[in-house]
This record gives C-alpha cells, structure tokens and sequence, in this order.
C-alpha cells in the first residue's frame, strides 16, 4: 500500500470540524442545556487557559506529568523489550511465564494506586510505577509476539551468511520486530498518558491530573475543561511524534506491504 | 580440490514413522548443474537441506565441501535491506573498496544498477528473485542451492530468469542443484536431471542434457527431454 497524498484544501478538515465542535458547545452553553455553573463557556475556558499559562501553574504541570510518562515508559520500554525478546526466543519460559504476565495485563494498573502511595508516598515516584505497570507487561507481550512471528527463513539467511550473536540481535532479530514494536509503543504510550492523569489525581500533588481535580474542588470548571484540553492535546502530540518513528526507511516495510 | 563437492552415501531420512528417503546415494561433480524433480511432497526440499548441513541424516553420510548458498523458495530478502545491502550480505567478508566494486559489478549483472537503493517491497517479484540471485552468487561461494526459486512468479518472467540465470552462472560458475517442478525449467537449464518417485523416495530416472546454455525452450533436445520426464511420470506416452 502506498499513501495516497493529501490534497492541501483537505488538510483543512481537521481545523473545519475544531470549529463546528466549538459551535456546537457555544450553543449548547446558549441555549443553557446544562446550568452554566457546572457548563462553561468557550470563552470563559480560553481566559482560564491564558490564566494558567500566565502565572506559570500549567507549563509547570505539564513538565511534571510529561517527566513522569517518560520515565515510567522509558523504563517499560527498556526493561519490557528485553524480556519479550528472551521470552519469544524461549519457548519454554513463554509457557512458563506468559499466564503470570497476562494476569498483570489485564489488571488495571488503578488497582495499584493503594499500594503505589503506600508504598511510595505522594509525588513522582507512584505514577512512576503506576505508568510502569500499565506498559510493562504489553510491551512485553507486544515484542515475545513480534519476535516468534518473524518467518523463520529469515534466521537461515542469517546463518547462511554468518550472523551470529550480538550481530544477529541488531541485524535480523530488532529490525524484523521493529515495526510491530514501534506500533506497540503508540498504543501504549497513549495508556501512560491516560494513566499519569488518573495517578496524579489521587497521588499527585502537581501535574495535569491534579490540577483537574483541583479545579473541580475549586468549582472551576473552566479551568477543569482548559486542564481537559490540555491533556487531549499533548496525547495527540506524543502520538504523531511516536508516528515519525513508522517514517524511517528500514521499518516502512512493515506498514506498506 | 574434490572433483565430487556434494555426495550422499546410502543416505536415509525419516520424519516420525514418515520415510523420506530410503538408502539414497548420489554425486554431484564440481560446475555441474542437477535439477531435481518430482511429485510434491517427495522429499526435493528435504535433499537441499541435508547439502545445506540444516538437516542430518537418520542413517549415511552426507559430504558437502565448500561454501553453500541457497535461494529459498519464499521470499527471503530482508525487507528491512535495500537491494544493495541485501546482495552485501554476501560480500561481508571483503575489504571495504572491493565491496563496493563487486556489488556495483552483481548490480550491473541483473540490471538493477538504477534500483540499488529500493528496498524489497518496491520491486517487483522478478526484480526481487533477481536479487536472491545475486546475493547468494555475490563472493566466493561453491555451491548454489535453488528451492524452486522462480515457482512464485508469473510464466514469462521465469522464462526471461531462466536465461539470466544461465547468463550469470558463465560468468560466476558453481555447483548448482535445482529443486523445481517445472520439467521445463530442468530440461533448459541443468546438465542432469534426477527424476525422484514418491515418498520414500528414490531416483527412478536420470536424464543427461548434453546442450550449453542457454538453450531455447524449444530446441529439440529440450523438447525431447521434456518429453522423457512427462512420460516417466506417466503423462505422456513415451514415443522410444
């Protein structure tokens, strides 16, 4: 499959629908569906937005929640890829191994929240390892996946030709799974950012989810959807930068055929 | 130097209670071509990769002295490589310069020079299976191992690969053994041809093709030797 290039005038689109939803919320709030105590206004939200920006609270909780999903993905990222890599090669520990990991997947990494401030208090380090917990176990799961799909006929060229060992793992073994890692790492990047905001509302002390669930003790729900739009905006943000990724040359292959 | 570079002595393979090969002895002699064919299932994957060394027999011996390469029957270009870093693959063990020279050289040898950079996806089938070639004949390896390489492809472009093969194998020769079930292909390309029977089998005919390369398809002797293994398998009457 080839992209199909998007003519300039369609590239509008987006920007086109941004405005009707605008609309369509300016005349829910005139038509006062909703009192307009707990249905802000466009407008109210904009000055709440400006606000924060001003004195300086939101670019402050956006590095807080930015600097917790970074490193709590990070270190899935590099501790999750790793054992996936082992377990997709190993059959045996799969077996062993892949029951316990999708018991941890399918648990929601909000059950941990409890022990998280338990354990680590207020601050970074529970939505550190609330974020961890919600990537690890996919990320492994997405890599053992990965890797025991890669066709075998690639390994006996390999051989063939004599990679061995370490030239093996970064000359056959990562660039066969890139692709699927890479689409893997979008989807749970995005978990980390839905996860940061649940953690810091309970846990947090600053960072965009406390500052939604600051604004809603505060009744000041333009300063809540403003702390919502924010959040919205930066997952889109990580996604596209996570989707330059799937543009280098050696792993196209594996979104266009 | 061994004039006789692949050889299997009384040569038996079993799957299971599934008896591939019973007691099979053959010789390959040094720049010979040998096609093998034979119903589906016999077992002519299974004797390319005992020569590869990826399968030990069950009982026998197998003697392969020299450098293997194979082309696979699926596509086995890493996707992740340009044409040109998938033919490198088998120029790793040169010099930096010599590399270069001997890739641009295989490049120039398949026509894809323009294509270098292209990675496997943006070529066609024909251009890919080029490339197979040239990878497994690029440096200095003895023997070619052909698992159906051309079976994936459309009628005329296996000809038009046919004819490159034979053209790139007079200016790299090798030891070749051809897997196929195009009796066409054999009959054009190899210098012998085994006819195998079905499972366990056994070589129930060996036909010589005394003609160089490359051969027109329809050249009498082609024809004939078309016409021998047809009959051997039954499916035409034979004429002698």
């Amino acid at each position: 499959m080839t992209e199909i290039p998007i003519p300039s005038r369609a590239r509008l689109l987006p920007f086109l629908v941004l405005f009707v939803a605008i609309a369509v919320w300016s005349a829910l709030w005139l038509l006062q569906v909703f009192p307009p105590s707990v249905f802000p206004s466009p407008l109210a939200v904009a000055r709440g937005l400006g606000e924060e920006v001003r004195t300086g609270r939101l670019p402050g909780d956006l590095v807080a929640s930015l600097f917790r999903v970074t490193t709590g993905f990070m270190l899935a990222v590099v501790l999750g890829v790793p054992v996936g890599l082992w377990l997709g090669h190993h059959v045996r520990s799969r077996f062993a191994l892949l029951p316990a990991i999708n018991f941890f997947r399918s648990l929601s990494p909000l059950a941990w929240i409890p022990f998280a401030i338990l354990w680590f208090g207020i601050g970074d380090l529970p939505a550190v390892f609330l974020i961890f917990m919600a990537c690890f176990f996919p990320v492994i799961v997405a890599t053992m996946a990965a890797v025991a799909s890669i066709p075998s006929v690639y390994f006996r060229v390999a051989r063939d030709y004599g990679f061995r060992g370490l030239e093996l793992l970064t000359k056959v073994t990562l660039p066969a799974i890139a692709p699927q890692v890479i689409t893997s790492l979008r989807v749970t990047a995005g978990l980390a950012w839905l996860v940061v905001v649940a953690a810091e509302m309970i846990a947090g002390r600053d960072g965009l989810g406390f500052a939604i669930w600051d604004a809603r003790n505060g009744l000041r729900m333009d300063l809540l959807v403003a702390g919502m739009i924010v959040i919205g905006v930066i997952g889109v943000v990580i996604d596209r930068v996570l989707m330059r990724l799937t543009k280098i040359s050696s792993v196209r292959w594996g979104y266009e055929r | 130097m061994n004039d006789k570079p692949l050889r299997i002595e009384d040569g038996s393979v079993s799957f299971g209670s599934i008896e591939v090969f019973h007691h099979l002895s053959l010789e390959i002699s040094r720049g010979e071509f040998v096609a093998v064919v034979g119903p589906s299932g016999c077992g002519k994957t299974t004797l390319l990769n005992l020569f590869s060394g990826f399968l030990k027999p069950s009982s026998g011996n197998v003697l392969c002295s020299g450098r293997v390469r194979t082309v696979y029957q699926e596509d086995s270009l890493l996707p992740w490589q340009t044409a040109a870093q998938n033919i490198a693959m088998g120029l790793r063990e040169l010099s930096d310069t010599e590399r270069k020279r001997q890739l641009a050289e295989m490049l120039r040898l398949i026509n894809l020079e323009e294509f270098a950079g292209h990675y496997p996806h943006q070529l066609s089938g024909g251009m890919r299976q080029r490339v197979e070639l040239a990878r497994a004949l690029a440096g200095t390896s003895d023997i070619l191992l052909l698992d159906e390489p051309f079976s994936s492809l459309d009628y005329l472009t296996r000809l038009r690969l046919r004819r490159e093969l034979a053209r790139m194998l007079e200016e790299l020769p090798r030891t070749v053994v051809l897997v196929t079930h195009d009796i066409e292909e054999a009959a054009q390309l190899a210098d012998r041809i085994l006819v195998l029977t079905d499972r366990p089998a056994r070589i129930c005919r060996e036909v010589q093709v005394a003609l160089p390369r490359p051969r027109e398809l329809t050249h009498p002797v082609v024809v004939k030797t078309v016409h021998a293994i047809l009959a051997e398998f039954g499916l035409e009457q034979d004429k002698a």
